[in-house]
């Protein structure tokens, strides 16, 4: 270790990995749902593309995480989007293509992608 | 995945295992190998990482198992649960409610660690990252701020403004005594260039402590950058930690953390490209309470026998090997690198007046949430026993508390108000001690718990000078005296004397305080003694030679269990009228008493 830059560079690349075990204040939540009904209509890869892309873009106080049956199983993969202070945005019919979008307009951007709403999606 | 690269950002989700020595011995390893299983049936082992921490502090409801991100906090998980929590929780994202942490009030629920009664009170400042951070891994502490102090002080500070930091943060040693940690570095710091030493205490030894043995598995880094800034300020190169061999979880992890720092140039030549070198060794100790004391500590890694040596030169002057040589505890080293980060005046708003900052206690005995605690100076007894503690089993009443462990002394209900410090401690007659609080209720007879610290120090005692070999020695047998029902008041004042003489005449610390736990519980319990001397008779119910088993003849049924168990046959009767006990025969084993399905024996 020669550079106080070289122990920021380990620091920033294990940090981000591990942040998720410190408690937080309350963040922004991106709930997936895994019943066997969202399992078996992609859910998995939707979790996964979400947990990659918040941490790619390093966005801070996210936790990305799982629920059961949201109820509307003809509509899975089912995302909810909480923000402190705001209403929940859910969004159906998942694929990690969408997801991505998701991350990055709604939660990077603040501007929820209402064409995957369920609003949207039963009109 | 066509080419794609997987990358660990698919890690979503943390399973923290602790791995501390309670957590280890209740299962905590096969707990490990049954979650990579299960995750690995489940196909989910790439998405979640399990992660061995040290401890967490709830040692009583081991092994605990917090699955982040949802922070959920799971107690007492048997390998049989594995498979449920892994298709529940980490495949489904359904909590398995009942095996949360289950609140006093007996609700379940997930909620920040911070608000869980037994963590809303404390303050982790030296236990910061244990049960946080695997601490195998050096990149997870560096990812905490880790060697970020060390960094600060070595490229932004003078060594007199790590002293003078020190200093004005107010830290004092975590070891017992509380000297203020600055002004031993300050001594040595004074001392004429040359061969200097920096050591670290780890020789843990009161009964029922194990503050250092869990910020060593939990967070070894920690120390050794802690050593590193203690090195620099004083003009060392050389640190040696002396460790008991009794902890072998302790050592394998200091012995990988070393490594790892001398891997990253963190320890070794040229440390941040500034000239400055340490380089840190092991030493283990053989297991002699008065190896602890400091003196003895360096004659021990000199290699002689572990014997103390009279002081005046201190160590600061003179010390391993005759030079400069300063030794922290464990904890107090804990506290360092966050004292450098934050800030002197950060850790001064800590705590009382006089006692900077927070300390970690290791709760045991009758109290429900035994464990690992660390609260801020000033806290109360019984907010420690009652709220973090979670009280004392059974409904029992809580009666004293033992501090500082066979040097210290005990805390009776009347003072349970107290705030803990160093200075109101010592004005009651206790001691910070180390941190070992041992909580007692009203079944335990406080001259044998004087009898057993006794016992201990008559044990340990290296036998150097003769107040310490030969009176603690009378003192024990006049206690044995005294619970065996041979006691006469006269007796009493000759504990008084001795214990005066010894504390007087003593050649170390643990000679000195040998006699505290006497003269503390005569202090508040001397009524105890007096029933065990005039009245032949133990209030508590616990010093065998002054018990009476009788059988209560409203109650007894005459059902015969008690007779049938008895192992010297004492017990007669007819069935269906009462029994007696025959107390010439009655060897005061118990037995009757646990078999009695109508409690109707009683001890008295």
């Amino acid at each position: 270790m020669k550079s106080l830059a070289e122990l920021e560079a380990i620091r920033n690349k294990t940090l981000g990995n591990i942040n998720m075990r410190q408690d937080r204040e309350e963040g922004v939540r991106i709930v997936v749902g895994m019943a066997t009904c969202g399992i078996a209509a992609g859910a998995r890869p939707v979790l996964n593309a979400l947990v990659d892309e918040v941490s790619k873009r390093g966005v801070k106080n996210v936790i990305v995480s799982q629920t059961g049956c949201i109820g509307m199983c003809r509509l899975e993969p089912i995302i909810e989007v909480y923000v402190p202070g705001k209403e929940k945005v859910t969004y159906v019919k998942m694929n990690p293509e969408k997801a991505v979008r998701v991350v990055s307009e709604h939660i990077v951007n603040q501007q929820p992608v209402l064409e995957y709403t369920v609003g949207e999606a039963e009109q | 995945m066509e080419g794609k690269v997987v990358t660990m950002n698919l890690v979503r989700s943390h399973v923290l295992i602790c791995g501390g020595t309670g957590c280890t011995s209740s299962g905590s390893e096969t707990l490990i190998a049954e979650f990579d299983a299960q995750l690995k049936k489940a196909g989910i082992e790439d998405e979640v990482s399990v992660v061995k921490t040290g401890c967490f502090g709830l040692c009583a409801l081991g092994p605990i198992v917090i699955v982040y991100p949802e922070g959920a906090f799971y107690c007492r998980i048997k390998p049989a649960d594995v498979e449920e929590l892994v298709r529940e929780h980490l495949l489904k994202g359904r909590i398995v409610n009942r095996l949360l942490y289950e609140e006093a009030t007996g609700e379940r629920e997930v909620k920040p660690l911070s608000e869980v009664q037994f963590y809303k009170k404390q303050l982790r400042i030296a236990l910061r990252n244990c049960g946080v951070i695997d601490p195998e891994r050096i990149d997870e502490y560096i990812a905490f701020d880790g060697y970020k102090a060390l960094g600060k002080a070595l490229t932004e500070m003078s060594p007199e403004q790590v002293i003078e930091t020190i200093k004005k943060s107010g830290l004092r040693g975590r070891g017992g005594a509380g000297f203020p940690t600055a002004l031993k570095w300050e001594f040595a710091a004074k001392q004429p260039k040359g061969v200097k030493y920096v050591c670290c205490n780890a020789d843990e030894g009161d009964p029922g402590a194990f503050m250092d043995r869990s910020v060593l598995e939990g967070d070894p880094h920690a120390v050794i950058e802690a050593m590193a800034i203690a090195a620099y300020a004083i003009g060392s190169e050389q640190g040696y930690i002396y460790i008991r061999a009794e902890y072998p979880i302790a050592v394998k992890r200091l012995r990988i953390a070393i490594e790892q720092a001398k891997e990253y140039g963190l320890l070794g030549n040229d440390i941040f490209g500034t000239g400055f070198n340490f380089d840190l060794d092991l030493r283990l100790g053989a297991g002699a309470f008065v190896c602890g004391e400091e003196t003895a500590l360096m004659t021990s890694i000199e290699g002689h026998r572990g014997e103390p040596r009279p002081r005046p030169p201190f160590p600061a002057v003179k010390g391993l090997w005759a030079v400069p040589t300063i030794l922290n505890n464990v904890e107090t080293y804990a506290n360092v690198p966050r004292i450098i980060l934050n800030g002197a005046e950060w850790f001064a708003d800590i705590g009382t007046e006089k006692s900077k900052g927070t300390k970690v206690f290791a709760l045991g005995g009758k109290i429900n949430n035994t464990g690992l605690v660390e609260v801020p100076m000033g806290t109360t007894l019984r907010e420690i026993v009652e709220e973090i503690g979670g009280g004392i089993p059974n409904g029992k009443k809580f009666k004293a508390a033992q501090t500082g462990g066979p040097s210290g002394g005990c805390i009776p209900m009347e003072l349970i108000d107290t705030p803990i410090d160093y200075d109101s401690l010592l004005s009651i007659g206790a001691m910070m001690g180390s941190g070992g609080l041992i909580v007692m209720d009203e079944d335990s007879c406080m001259v044998d718990i004087a009898k057993f610290f006794l016992e201990f120090t008559v044990d340990e005692s290296c036998g150097k000078c003769a107040p310490c070999r030969i009176g603690t020695k009378r003192m024990y047998e006049l206690l044995e005296k005294i619970t065996s029902g041979k006691g006469e008041v006269s007796d009493i004042e000759n504990l008084r004397t001795l214990a005066g003489s010894i504390k007087a005449t003593a050649l170390c610390g643990l000679g000195q305080t040998a006699p505290n736990p006497v003269l503390s519980t005569l202090r508040y319990f001397e009524d105890e003694y007096m029933a065990h001397v005039a009245e032949k008779r133990c209030p508590a119910g616990v010093c065998k030679d002054l018990l009476q088993y009788t059988i209560d003849k409203d109650k007894c049924k005459g059902c015969s269990i008690c007779a049938k168990n008895c192992p010297v046959g004492a017990i007669s009767g007819e069935v269906k009228k009462p029994y007696v006990i025959d107390p010439a025969v009655c060897i005061k084993c118990g037995v009757c008493e646990g078999k009695c399905p109508f409690k109707a024996i009683a001890r008295k």
